[in-house]
């Protein structure tokens, strides 16, 4: 014989349904404040004169606590960055798409296995290299060898005039 | 448990203990009896308590000098070092304290892994101490993070960036537990809470560890079921209390040595460097209680699957009990397994020196070997030893041996049958 609903049941289900939104409703805020806050959101963005870097040479900027490589690359390190075939990358990214300016290779200097800042101009590919766990990034800062599993990530960036760039 | 309900002498001791039977829980931990053969590895549940109270207490004190702000903490701590009445012998008896700690919890842990405590009926005491462990693992993790060094920073860094391993939430999670886009203030200052909280939550399992405990008593040397109480128990305390004292004091010993010889041969330099975000120290280790699993993560060349065999490599420490195979407790009767313990001893033990060395060459070679070997242990030899190991004869009582036979014929003559086969 079936089970057959009865008014009360129904009064259970009702009073944990509104039961567990209140819950949810005092829970979420306790969960929530813990993500950046207003003012750590409010340093979102950093100009950066860039008028003084040589080429061939890397500046480290601080933008959100994050480190952020800004290298001026030579003629032989484009074409370098450029040579390499696709099919060769662990993450597949041509160079065009990482420096829109191929001078200017603008990206975080945070290693994409558990955030160590990378060497400069070390490693198998003359790029970059992570201390912590050995990954080896080329010199566009694509993940070559070792444990890290994507290219170190380009931050939204544009170059307001000439010499500086504005970062986030 | 004693079989008498216990009834104070005093008539205010009745009193309270009517309304309160605190007395009752007092006698109840005095008389509990314990397995007569016990020997000094079973004196670290005591030198853990002690450790714990230690931690607390050294902890407290810190607080009160301490300042959780990314631009005061280092600062702080040096303060703590330099200019607080006794500072410096409080700091480093905390710092050294979760080393001794943890030099304890593995002792214990290894106890229980040779005399097989995690066997039935004992799984609940087992999986309550892994999440004591677990939980003194997060809370060392924290507290390193309190001196804002360079170690604390890039540690605090490296270890919340595991999260971003899990897929689609990683990244979010990562974010939220820093408070930020990268380990900054507000890390710090939550780190700090956590940090404070955990040790009493640590304290609450305690309580249920030894609660867990006191249902089926101790387990022994020779890891036999004994009767309650009897020829084979003698009270905890005098003889336990004065036993565990006597080892306490030992270990105090070495404790003390660090404290005042050697109070940072077990810390690294790098963190009497105040934290820079913009600097990477060259060559990133965990603390040494810390560094096996450390090795795990780095032998698998995959970001997801490192981190899963890490924590599995803990987790299956959980599944012990349904993973060994073999009803006979005490590695005593186990002729092979008493082998592959001592190896096992020995994996992990490679593992450790492999986490502090550079992750290349021969010692990402050896680490992937020791990674294999230690998954091996549990999830193969474990499980067949069970089924083909030939036991050796356990004895029917502690005193039997001693004394030369058992009153119970039967038993002895079942025992003969064993031996003659």
């Amino acid at each position: 014989m079936e089970k057959k609903t009865k008014r009360r049941d129904f009064l259970f289900t009702a009073t944990y349904a509104v039961g567990a939104v209140g819950v949810g409703a005092v829970v979420w805020p306790m969960i929530d404040q813990m993500n950046p806050d207003a003012s750590v959101k409010a340093l979102a963005s950093t100009e950066v004169d860039v008028s003084a870097v040589d080429p061939g040479k890397t500046i480290t900027v601080l933008w959100r606590g994050k480190p952020v490589f800004i290298r001026r690359r030579t003629q032989e390190e484009i074409a370098e960055a450029k040579s390499v075939k696709l099919e060769e990358l662990k993450h597949p990214e041509k160079d065009e798409d990482r420096a829109k300016n191929p001078e200017w290779l603008v990206m975080l200097g945070v290693c994409t296995h558990l955030g160590c800042v990378p060497l400069d101009q070390k490693g198998d590919y003359n790029g970059w290299f992570c201390p912590c766990h050995g990954s080896h990034y080329d010199i566009s800062g694509r993940i070559r060898k070792g444990p890290a599993p994507t290219n170190m990530e380009i931050p939204e960036y544009k170059f307001v005039d000439a010499n500086t760039i504005k970062i986030g | 448990m004693s079989e008498h309900e216990y009834i104070p002498k005093s008539k205010v001791g009745k009193w309270f203990n009517d309304r309160l039977p605190l007395l009752t829980l007092a006698n109840h931990l005095t008389d509990y009896p314990t397995p007569k053969n016990l020997n000094y590895w079973w004196t670290f549940g005591g030198i853990l308590t002690f450790c714990l109270i230690t931690q607390i207490v050294t902890g407290l004190v810190l607080a009160m000098h301490y300042i959780a702000h990314a631009d005061m903490a280092f600062q702080s701590v040096e303060h703590i070092m330099r200019d607080v009445n006794y500072g410096w012998l409080i700091r480093y008896i905390h710092a050294n304290g979760a080393s001794m700690f943890f030099l304890a919890v593995y002792i214990h842990i290894f106890r229980s892994l040779f005399y097989g405590s995690y066997k039935s009926p004992r799984e609940i005491i087992w999986i309550i101490g892994i999440i004591i462990y677990l939980l003194m693992m997060a809370a060392a993790f924290l507290g390193y993070v309190l001196p804002w060094g360079q170690m604390s920073f890039w540690g605090a860094t490296v270890i919340t960036n595991l999260f971003s391993a899990i897929p689609l939430v990683g990244e979010g999670i990562v974010t939220w537990l820093w408070g930020g886009y990268s380990v900054d203030n507000p890390t710090l200052t939550r780190f700090f809470t956590l940090h404070y909280l955990i040790p009493f939550l640590i304290l609450g399992l305690v309580v249920l560890h030894i609660w867990a405990l006191h249902v089926p008593g101790n387990n022994n040397p020779i890891g036999i079921d004994i009767k309650k109480p009897s020829k084979d128990t003698v009270p905890f305390h005098p003889y336990i209390v004065i036993k565990d004292g006597f080892a306490l004091l030992m270990f105090m010993i070495v404790f003390a040595f660090f404290v005042f010889y050697t109070p940072n041969i077990l810390g690294h330099a790098d963190n009497y460097i105040e934290a820079n975000p913009l600097v990477t120290p060259a060559h990133i280790v965990p603390e040494w209680y810390l560094l096996p699993f450390y090795a795990i993560l780095r032998s698998v060349p995959d970001k997801l699957l490192g981190v899963i065999a890490m924590l599995s490599a803990i987790l299956i420490l959980a599944a012990l009990p349904w993973l060994d195979t073999s009803k006979i407790r005490s590695a005593v009767f186990r002729p092979l397994y008493k082998q592959f313990y001592w190896i096992l001893v020995a994996d992990v033990l490679i593992l450790g020196y492999v986490g502090a060395m550079p992750a290349e060459g021969l010692y990402l070679l050896i680490a992937r070997i020791a990674t294999a070997y230690y998954f091996l242990h549990f999830l193969v030899v474990l499980p067949i030893l069970g089924f083909k190991e030939r036991t050796t004869p356990v004895p029917l009582s502690i005193t039997e041996p001693i004394l030369g036979g058992s009153p119970n014929l039967a038993a002895v003559k079942k025992k003969d049958d064993f031996k003659n086969q």
